[in-house]
């Protein structure tokens, strides 16, 4: 009988905080399945945060009478997270999704994309001002790439160990921007700039500029911002894929099954860094308001330069586009699209929107590495 | 107050340096596509 009671006898090591971690990891599979954000992202760390947060889970690293018995989930984040692997393998994915050909045919686009990256500067600034030292607050400030990889890139370059919220946070306000966005361009714009129509007159992009492009990109950001290189590099060799022409099923598989397996792998992994003792604490919360703002300011960034951008052309810009500079491909430029048809049902911005919106995704890196250039580790 | 002073130098920085790299981009991006154009078969 005490044989037999004591198969239940790990019941005794269950805590409270367990159970929240539960009730979060239920919540994120709630939201991955019914509301359909991010599933294949949201559904693997739902339940890798069940999975990590089982009384002495096996997932992950244990002390079981003095030895230390390593879990597959720390051992698969040393060997893809840590290192960088897994990141660097969904930016080739990412890259060969991306079609380049609405910036390339109008490049200053790419200034709104810029711009769109102030709300990670903002919310760096911000977070030093909840007592993050200034390399968490990068990590916290760079919620606002809007770009998950480039979120656990920089925090997991600076050692962060808010890594699991910074995640968390990153992915889920990606998913929520149908909803953060609009409510944020209406209150700094008004109604006639949000009907302002803009000419589509783009100039004609040969295959050879295309193919080129990835190329000078790694070669300028390499020279320029160094240790953006691995993630700006990545991410052009993986559009290389998608451009040359002769690797097409590399391509398809690049965007389709690798990113996707990465990305499964990715989520569960990451989980590893959702343990009660390490989420369930204040900081989290901070990084859960101050992602939103870095989201927030990332929008007013890009609407406003847009608008600063009118008092000086001829030919109006719609500011609404500037918050496609975001990043958070092609969400931002569906909403914004969307957003335009619902003020002029005549009004399509779909080709600048995405403009500006891959030019964030290039925008956004870049801010990453110039992060990682400016802040000591 | 001292992080929070050095987060604003980064902060300028930051965006100086973006917007600086942006500006290269564009010109290499606007030379790539005029130097070369589709040619009359390119399918665009």
């Amino acid at each position: 009988m005490e044989q037999f009671l004591s198969l239940y006898g790990n019941l005794s090591n269950l805590t409270w905080q367990m159970v929240v971690m539960w009730a979060i990891g239920g919540i994120l599979i709630w939201l991955g399945i019914r509301k359909k954000m991010e599933p294949t992202l949201l559904l693997p760390m739902g339940f890798g945060a069940i999975l990590v947060n089982l009384p002495m889970s096996g997932a992950i690293t244990q002390t079981v009478n003095g030895l230390i018995e390593e879990g597959p989930l720390d051992v698969l984040f040393n060997a893809g997270i840590a290192n960088e692997l897994f990141l660097l393998l969904l930016f080739i994915g990412i890259g060969a999704m991306i079609d380049f050909t609405p910036l390339l045919a109008n490049p200053s686009m790419m200034l709104y994309g810029a711009a769109a990256q102030f709300g990670i500067f903002f919310t760096l600034a911000l977070a030093t001002l909840f007592g993050f030292s200034l390399q968490d607050a990068a990590s916290v400030g760079i919620i606002g790439a809007a770009d998950g990889p480039t979120s656990i890139f920089v925090a997991n370059y600076y050692h962060s160990r808010y890594l699991g919220a910074i995640i968390v946070a990153a992915y889920s306000y990606m998913a929520l921007v149908p909803i953060i966005q609009p409510p944020v361009i209406r209150a700094i714009t008004t109604k006639k700039e949000r009907r302002i129509r803009m000419d589509y007159n783009p100039r004609n992009v040969s295959k050879r500029a295309k193919i080129l492009f990835p190329i000078f990109i790694t070669i300028i950001a390499g020279l320029i911002a160094p240790r953006s290189i691995a993630l700006v590099g990545f991410l052009m060799f993986g559009n290389l894929i998608r451009e040359c022409g002769v690797l097409g099923h590399l391509s398809d598989t690049a965007q389709d099954v690798m990113a996707n397996l990465v990305t499964l792998v990715l989520g569960l992994t990451v989980a590893s860094q959702m343990r009660a003792e390490d989420f369930l604490n204040r900081q989290t919360l901070f990084i859960l308001v101050l992602g939103l703002a870095a989201f927030i300011f990332d929008t007013v960034g890009g609407v406003l330069f847009a608008k600063l951008m009118n008092l000086f052309t001829k030919k109006k810009i719609n500011p609404m586009i500037g918050a496609c500079g975001i990043s958070a491909f092609p969400m931002s430029a569906r909403v914004i699209t969307q957003m335009g048809i619902k003020e002029d049902p005549s009004n399509i911005l779909i080709m600048q929107a995405t403009g500006v919106n891959v030019s964030g995704q290039i925008c956004s890196v870049i801010a990453g590495g110039l992060l990682l250039s400016l802040i000591a580790r | 107050m001292e992080n929070f002073a050095a987060a604003l130098r980064v902060m300028g920085m930051g965006m100086l340096g973006i917007f600086s790299v942006t500006i290269v981009l564009i010109v290499v991006m606007s030379l790539l596509t005029k130097i070369f154009p589709p040619e009359n078969n390119e399918e665009m």
